[in-house]
């Protein structure tokens, strides 16, 4: 060390950017001066959005003010970033004027293209975003009998498991309001199984049919025509709705396409292992915002966090970076009537998820009220990245 | 009946669900006839290529594997 710290900037203060930062103050403290830039300065729970849309949460619970979860040592810089130049080592910001770093993290995340898809954003509703969750609470709290049609209008996007926790969860709802037998619920699905992974979908696809949710498989979504009530898919099939709810398509951050680092979706090419970014040996990706093929959630993020720390860290000090990202990614999945289960896995090891039982809808719960005095700090209790609890190892 | 691939879709490295997804898109602007080639490294790849093909109508010709690339060749129906 030569005694001036190194300039880190973390694009981003969701719970990746976050994370990084915090875990790098408290690993480097004088020897870094670490900024996190995000647009906003509020850090939104997102898992939340699908309780508050069946009423299970307020929207107070759900966003809090970046600052009180940063440490007194990381500055919050509330700016949007418009340019990142991997060269010259700069962050240029909407305002005007840039940053100069030494390491870069890149945690922008997704954002929602509506307009991809015609006729979605009038013709449908979601739980997305808080605006879109508000929405749909108000459109349900009026919904006295029909069909509601589930399904995603993009791959990729945010936190798979989402669209069938939402029809489980609603299912339950109509039947607690006794307008279950005046209703339709339809999971429609890109693929023939209800969920991505197979060993989930083994679980949660006797429970749809014991209550009743109907599967309309490979249904990717091409259009919606909110004046007929009618969504169609790109392999030509059409369903018709009284309630539409979809998942709207996901990109990478302008940001991230104006600089010429990402793909066509506006994804970062980032190294599956080390999370280098685009090839630069100082700049890294995490969470929703990198092209990798595992989930974009905030799970990902936050187990990918201590990597990037850990790398950055022993550049700055002059020690071989030695962790490695293994593609661990962990996700309750709500199965409805208190039950939840649980995927944990890797790049090398698909989950095994447990029955459904209401240990694990617990466990989701507790970390739903736990999560802003532990996540963003890094004090939940983690193992080594890239390791599996014993029984998903095979 | 056209005997040509029309149109190839380079889908290796990418995961479930996304190779169905791109071939539903690229499928799309084809011509009853018209021959799609996918490669794909997901092994998830091989029965959803098949089930997708029997649902939407179109005809898997082909699949084969080499060194972990799965080559799908489609008939659009």
């Amino acid at each position: 060390m030569s005694g001036v710290p190194a300039r880190i900037v973390v694009l981003g203060g969701g719970v990746g950017g976050t994370l990084v930062a915090n875990l790098l103050d408290k690993r480097l403290g004088k020897d870094a001066a670490i900024t996190v830039v995000d647009p906003t300065g509020m850090h939104d729970y997102q898992p939340g959005y699908l309780y508050l849309a069946l009423n299970g949460a307020n929207a107070h619970w759900l966003s809090r003010d970046e600052r009180t979860l940063l440490r007194g040592g990381v500055d919050l810089a509330i700016e949007e970033a418009v340019r990142i130049h991997p060269d010259a080592g700069t962050v240029q910001l909407a305002r005007g004027g840039s940053l100069a770093w030494d390491y870069l993290v890149i945690a922008t995340g997704a954002r929602l293209v509506y307009d991809e898809i015609p006729g979605l954003a009038e013709g449908s509703h979601g739980f997305y975003s808080l605006t879109e969750a508000e929405r749909l609470r108000a459109a349900l709290r009026t919904f006295s009998g029909g069909k509601i049609v589930i399904g995603v209008a993009g791959i990729p996007y945010k936190c798979p498991p989402a669209p069938v926790e939402f029809a489980m969860l609603l299912e339950e709802h109509l039947r607690d309001r006794g307008i279950r037998d005046r209703s339709e619920v339809v999971l429609a699905s890109p693929l023939n199984r209800a969920f991505t992974i197979e060993s989930a979908s083994k679980i949660v696809q006797p429970i749809m049919r014991e209550r009743g949710i109907q599967l309309e498989t490979f249904f990717n979504v091409e259009s919606v025509d909110p004046s007929a009530g009618i969504v169609s898919s790109l392999e030509g099939d059409k369903l018709e709705y009284d309630l539409l709810v979809l998942v709207p398509p996901h990109r990478g951050q302008d940001v991230i396409s104006d600089s010429n680092l990402g793909d066509a979706g506006g994804w970062i090419p980032t190294n599956r292992s080390t999370l280098n970014a685009g090839g630069y040996e100082r700049v890294f990706a995490l969470g929703d915002a990198t092209d990798l093929p595992i989930s974009k959630s905030g799970s990902t993020a936050h187990f990918e966090a201590p990597v990037i720390a850990s790398r950055i860290a022993s550049l700055i000090l002059g020690t071989a970076p030695a962790e490695n990202y293994g593609g661990r990614v962990m996700c309750f999945l709500e199965t409805g009537n208190g039950k939840a289960t649980v995927l944990r896995f890797d790049y090398e090891h698909p989950p095994v998820p447990p029955e459904p039982s209401r240990g694990w809808h617990m466990a989701k719960w507790i970390f739903n009220r736990a999560y802003w005095e532990t996540v963003p700090q890094g004090r939940l209790p983690d193992r080594a990245p890239g390791t599996m609890p014993k029984e998903v190892v095979r | 009946m056209s005997q040509t691939i029309v149109q190839q879709l380079d889908v290796q490295g990418l995961a479930c669900p996304m190779p169905i997804a791109k071939a539903a898109i690229a499928i799309r602007s084809m011509q009853p006839g018209d021959r799609l080639e996918v490669l794909a490294t997901d092994p998830g790849s091989v029965p959803d290529f098949t089930a997708w093909c029997a649902k939407t109508g179109n005809d898997l010709l082909e699949q084969t594997e080499d060194a972990g690339v799965f080559r799908f060749l489609i008939l659009k129906g």
